[in-house]
């Protein structure tokens, strides 16, 4: 094959990844579109195959490697829980990054391969692109190996703050300057070595000092992150395929953590910056005690649903922790037989990643025009008679609205204390994961309901049932 | 006299086919570049090839900027699984890697690539398969 047509073939490639992505517009089309991303893959690895006619025992290799590599990720695929999928996602980020890196060095030390010239002649340009993908891919791999140790709950969700650590950052990512630049001058195979390191070094240290609360930010950041380093790795091979996926996958991760922060009123800078939230707990700085609660029944909870006329559900990441999500679906069910209006309202960072939540309710078979988006359904919650919280907290906290001292004032929140009833599922009085008291527990149509939030639908349903 | 026109001729003809040759060389070269006509006619105006690939990456960034503004934020997680896998289209480099070079310690490392790239190009499509799959609408 000549490389032209190669060239063609990877373009080909490159359109079908952008109609993939143009698929996910709709669920209807989401399927097609996946489909014509698997099918660029094929004409890529088959593409490369044809150009680069290895010999027997290469071709023997590459069929090892893809059988390996493809059969862990086809179980892992097949296996993993629905409620992991923010973790899936870290760790994968992870796999591009280090491959990135390892992409690099093979090019590095046989550059003839890549038909960047030979050892210890290597074009100053592909030196310099080769060397910003590696250090991008490598502060992905360790990023995205914290955030998944962070996600995975093996590693606290709070923040870690080393003493001086903005210095310590700025000072690695001046170094790894002043590396590039040496390594594009010498081709230094150690000068390499050490990008690698230091890039490694700084992946850890940017991410431990990000709370839980911001994961969501972090996840789609390390996307970002993961496409750049495709597409530096792209320019260094030349390859039209890679460069196109590159910029594709590195805006689609900007614009999914620009989403994330405007839903949470964050700047990207002070996320980045991080220190906020830890893991969710009594903390809450203000005075609890002097305050009522309402609490309820799983009897009383049943009584006011079946007996409204519209019912909202705001589900939050506890609903997932607990494994709610399929009793919810019965209790809609139920609720729907009665001819109760059922909607669901989730937040755009409900959830550990982007649209996680959207998944866990697919997963337990709603339907997804039963979901709605914070601004397609926040007028309604005044016409609603009850507004159903479940393992959601900050999302919803009124103080984000009304109470301008408030560390999350500006928030865009649920207005579920604007329908006539809001009953609350929670585990106990503690605050969310931003740490802060939510005034919305001790409001007059506030009912709690404190249970493990997969018990409590359980016992409304049984409740429903009588 | 008539031997010495001969070989002019003759010193002519080899010129013009080392020229030929030149020719040839530069243009497999151009081809062998991978760029075809771009390449032909970034070669006439002096423009580096790279121009052309940074072109297609920008034009790329704003192509995917609009796309993915145009997702519905309830697929935003199939967005960011099948990111995940056509990213791993990064497997390109490590089947030349393993394909191609001599040196041991580059296959090594396009092999270990090719594992990693592999887990992901399978693992990624196949859960965004699995997570659309379960995408429904009301069954009325």
């Amino acid at each position: 094959m000549s490389e032209s047509t190669a060239a063609f073939l990877y373009l080909v490639s490159g359109v079908l990844f952008i109609l993939a992505l143009r698929g996910l517009s709709h669920p209807t089309t989401s399927r097609q579109g996946n489909l014509m991303g698997m099918v660029g893959m094929a004409i890529a690895v088959l593409t490369t195959l044809f150009l680069a006619e290895p010999s027997f025992g290469g071709l023997l290799l590459i069929v090892v490697g893809i059988a390996i590599g493809g059969t862990a990720g086809a179980v892992i695929a097949r296996r993993i829980a629905m409620t992991a999928m923010p973790q899936l996602v870290a760790a994968f980020h992870s796999l591009v990054g280090l491959a990135a890196v390892m992409v690099a060095a093979a090019a590095l030390y046989a550059p003839e391969s890549m038909g960047i010239g030979t050892v210890g002649a290597i074009h100053g340009q592909a030196l310099v692109e080769m060397s910003i993908g590696v250090a991008i891919g490598a502060i992905t791999f360790t990023g995205s190996i914290i955030a998944f140790l962070k996600l995975d709950g093996r590693m606290s969700g709070k923040p870690i703050m080393l003493p001086s650590r903005h210095a310590i950052n700025i000072a690695l990512a001046v170094l790894l300057v002043v590396l590039v630049v040496w390594f594009a001058i010498s081709e230094s195979h150690l000068v390499f070595w050490l990008i690698v390191l230091v890039s490694l070094a700084l992946g850890v240290l940017l991410i431990v000092p990000i709370g839980g609360a911001d994961m969501p930010v972090v996840v789609s950041m390390l996307n970002s992150y993961s496409g750049w380093a495709a597409a530096g790795i792209g320019f260094t091979l030349q390859n039209l395929a890679l460069i196109i996926t590159g910029a594709l996958v590195g805006s689609s991760g900007a614009i999914l953590s620009y989403i994330m922060c405007k839903g949470m009123n964050r700047s990207f800078v002070s996320v980045i910056l991080g220190g906020f939230g830890g893991d969710s707990g009594p903390a809450g700085t203000q005075d609890l005690g002097d305050r009522t609660i309402k609490q309820g029944s799983a009897e009383d909870a049943a009584y006011l649903m079946a007996n409204a006329a519209k019912v909202i559900i705001v589900p939050g990441y506890g609903m997932a922790v607990a494994q709610a999500q399929h009793a919810l679906r019965e209790m809609a069910d139920k609720l729907k037989e009665a001819g109760v209006e059922v909607k669901y309202a989730i937040h755009p960072v409900a959830g550990r990643m982007p649209g996680h939540m959207n998944v866990l309710l697919a997963e337990a078979n709603v339907p997804y025009d039963d979901v709605f988006e914070l601004e397609d359904i926040n007028s309604e919650f005044s016409q609603a008679d009850v507004a159903f919280v479940i393992g959601a907290n900050d999302v919803t906290n009124p103080a984000a609205r009304d109470d301008k001292t408030s560390p999350i004032y500006g928030m865009p929140i649920l207005n579920v204390d604007q329908a006539q009833t809001c009953l609350f599922v929670k585990r106990s009085l503690g605050s969310g994961y931003a740490g802060i008291d939510n005034t919305l527990f001790y409001k007059d149509n506030t009912m709690m309901l404190l249970a493990d939030a997969k018990k409590m639908v359980e016992d409304i349903v049984k409740a429903l049932d009588r | 006299m008539e031997h010495e026109t001969a070989r002019e001729t003759l010193q002519r003809l080899n010129e013009a086919g080392s020229a030929i040759n030149d020719a040839r060389h530069g243009v497999e070269r151009m081809i062998g570049e991978g760029y075809g006509h771009v390449a032909d006619a970034a070669a006439h105006s002096g423009t580096d090839p790279f121009v052309f690939h940074f072109a297609i990456f920008i034009l790329a960034i704003f192509v995917g900027y609009y796309v993915v503004w145009s997702v519905t934020p309830a697929l935003h997680t199939p967005l960011m699984s099948v990111t995940n896998a056509i990213s791993s289209v990064i497997v390109v480099g490590a089947l030349l890697a393993v394909g191609l070079s001599a040196s041991g310690l580059a296959t090594t490392f396009g092999f270990v690539a090719l594992i990693l790239a592999s887990v992901n190009i399978f693992g990624g499509f196949l859960v965004t398969h699995r997570m659309l799959a379960m995408y429904k609408k009301k069954s009325k």
